[in-house]
């Protein structure tokens, strides 16, 4: 029997591959058929997902910002979402966001200011001085949910930071991981994700950081450890699981206005006069705790920045918000 | 060849079956959601039904447009039979998803309807796409074959191409961002779709 031994410098393709290579490889295969599983019937996003118990709690103090409507459920707020670095599907980030590790967790502040540097999130966040902030959330497809978040108010924070002169906007980064959040292999956006905010909009009362919702740690597809929350834009503007801060002259990047720069502005404020190019934006689909028929067929007609004009309408006096969506 | 009767005889009624399958789940899950039951629908019924019945109708429209290459690879040349049938799944899908689009989503109006039509692309397309397949569904019976004549009969019925292109562009246009599963539709069509080019290109020739 001849027995063949490669000499050593005959290495072949696996020699040379890095494991982590052709793992990613195989995820990418297994994704591919999963997708086209034909026989596999459409999903619907119906997320099993894990009940308010299993977070640590957090107490916040109860504020003046509420919302008449009732709540949405835990299990809406938890389980139907876009969190498009772990998957398209509304129920992926449920499902996926797992693997993201918030612990430990540090913010790399930039530009700008005169105090920056990499910050733990524990030096950011004062947890013995949280606050509730029931918010209203309005999607940009056109449904809302009534969301209680725990958290601290973003202007005061910014403003450790000691923002020079020259700060005009301030630019916000997720969290960039191809391991910990998978959605991140396939270009959907241009990676990572990025918001920003004129400096007078992050200094507005209304704008939150949230740690925490429902009285309890953010679940990792809510953005944990660290998000946004701009009650007065549509949800994307909120980013989530945040990473960078970055002070800046310039108006920033923002990741789906270099996506679709016709269907979203650098504002994207809440606003039913000015319709998304796809769809209107005039009334929205209500997820509350309603179920049944009543459930499925609740709306309501979108108010102008969400129904929150009284506290941030003077910040675009004389603009054409036609122009600046 | 009496195996092959006997495949013929099951393969029918377990495809219609097969194709049923997703309209009777939907009717089951919003027979529970009726009834206040736990269902599969989510958090957001009404978008979960649109958007189950438009992948459901494009997925068969696929599976319709696979039936030729596939008689053509196993030589099965029964697989023709089931052509009509998975046509005529993939017509009833994409009218139950204009139906839910149309009734749950804009609540009966036409005027709506017609102001989607002409401001908004992706339903320009989707509904163009829907009009070429009436005539298909329409002209399905043997009746109809019979007095267009099989020419005339196939060459009307060549509209399923252009249908399903624009069926997958209405997909693509759909979605945000850079998304993978119109891709993967699309990439399946352009394959179904260059077989038989191929097939054309190689009867062709001398």
């Amino acid at each position: 029997m001849l027995i063949r031994r490669p000499p050593r410098f005959a290495m072949n393709d696996r020699d040379v591959t890095p494991q982590s290579s052709y793992m990613n490889r195989r995820d990418i295969i297994a994704g591919l058929t999963a997708a086209t599983g034909f026989a596999a019937f459409p999903q619907t996003a119906n997320a099993k997902v894990a009940g308010p118990e299993t977070y640590k709690p957090l107490v916040g103090s109860k504020t003046k910002y509420k919302v008449e409507d009732p709540n949405a459920p835990w299990k809406a707020v938890t389980g139907y979402n876009n969190f498009y670095e772990f998957g398209t599907g509304k129920d992926d980030p449920a499902k996926r966001a797992h693997t993201l590790i918030t612990d430990p967790w540090d913010v790399k502040v930039e530009g700008e200011a005169e105090n920056i540097g990499t910050f733990a999130l524990e030096d950011l966040i004062d947890f013995n001085a949280l606050e509730d902030r029931i918010y209203r959330h309005r999607c940009v497809e056109a449904w809302s949910m009534v969301i209680p978040w725990v958290g601290l108010p973003l202007g005061p924070i910014l403003q450790r930071f000691a923002p020079n002169s020259r700060a005009k906007y301030v630019q916000f980064f997720t969290k960039n991981d191809r391991k910990q959040m998978p959605g991140t292999r396939w270009p959907v956006l241009d990676w990572p994700y990025r918001e920003g905010l004129r400096m007078d909009e992050a200094m507005n009362p209304l704008s939150f950081l949230a740690v925490g919702v429902y009285g309890r740690v953010l679940p990792n597809q809510n953005g944990a450890p660290l998000r946004l929350v701009l009650p007065w834009k549509y949800g994307y503007k909120s980013i989530k699981s945040i990473v960078g801060i970055k002070f800046m002259e310039e108006q920033p990047d923002t990741s789906w206005n270099l996506s679709a720069p016709r269907e979203y502005g650098f504002y994207s404020n809440v606003n039913p006069q000015v319709e998304h190019p796809r769809w209107s934006q005039a009334s929205e689909r209500v997820i509350g705790p309603q179920t049944g028929l009543r459930g499925a067929l609740a709306r309501r007609d979108t108010e102008m920045f969400n129904g929150y004009a009284d506290a941030v309408a003077g910040l675009y006096a004389g603009m054409d918000l036609h122009k600046f969506y | 060849m009496l195996a092959l009767k006997s495949l013929l005889a099951w393969l029918k009624p377990v495809f219609f079956i097969g194709l049923s399958l997703p309209a009777l789940w939907l009717v089951w899950q919003w027979a529970m959601l009726l009834g206040g039951f736990p269902n599969d629908l989510g958090v957001n019924p009404i978008e979960a039904t649109n958007r189950f019945l438009g992948d459901t109708a494009l997925r068969i429209l696929l599976i319709t447009l696979a039936i030729t290459p596939l008689r053509d690879i196993t030589g099965i040349v029964a697989l023709s039979r089931l052509r009509r049938m998975a046509g005529l799944f993939a017509f009833f899908y994409v009218c139950a998803h204009l139906s839910s689009y149309l009734g749950l989503d804009l609540f009966f109006s036409l005027a709506k309807l017609w102001k989607d039509i002409v401001k908004r692309t992706y339903i320009t397309l989707g509904m163009t796409a829907f009009t070429l397949l009436i005539p298909l569904a329409l002209t399905s019976t043997n009746g109809a074959l019979r007095r267009l004549g099989p020419k005339r009969w196939k060459r009307l019925h060549w509209l399923i191409y252009p249908a399903a292109l624009l069926a997958v562009t209405h997909h693509y246009f759909m979605a945000k961002g850079f998304q993978i599963m119109p891709l993967v539709h699309g990439a399946i069509l352009l394959f179904l779709l260059g077989w038989r080019l191929i097939k054309l290109w190689r009867h062709q020739k001398p």
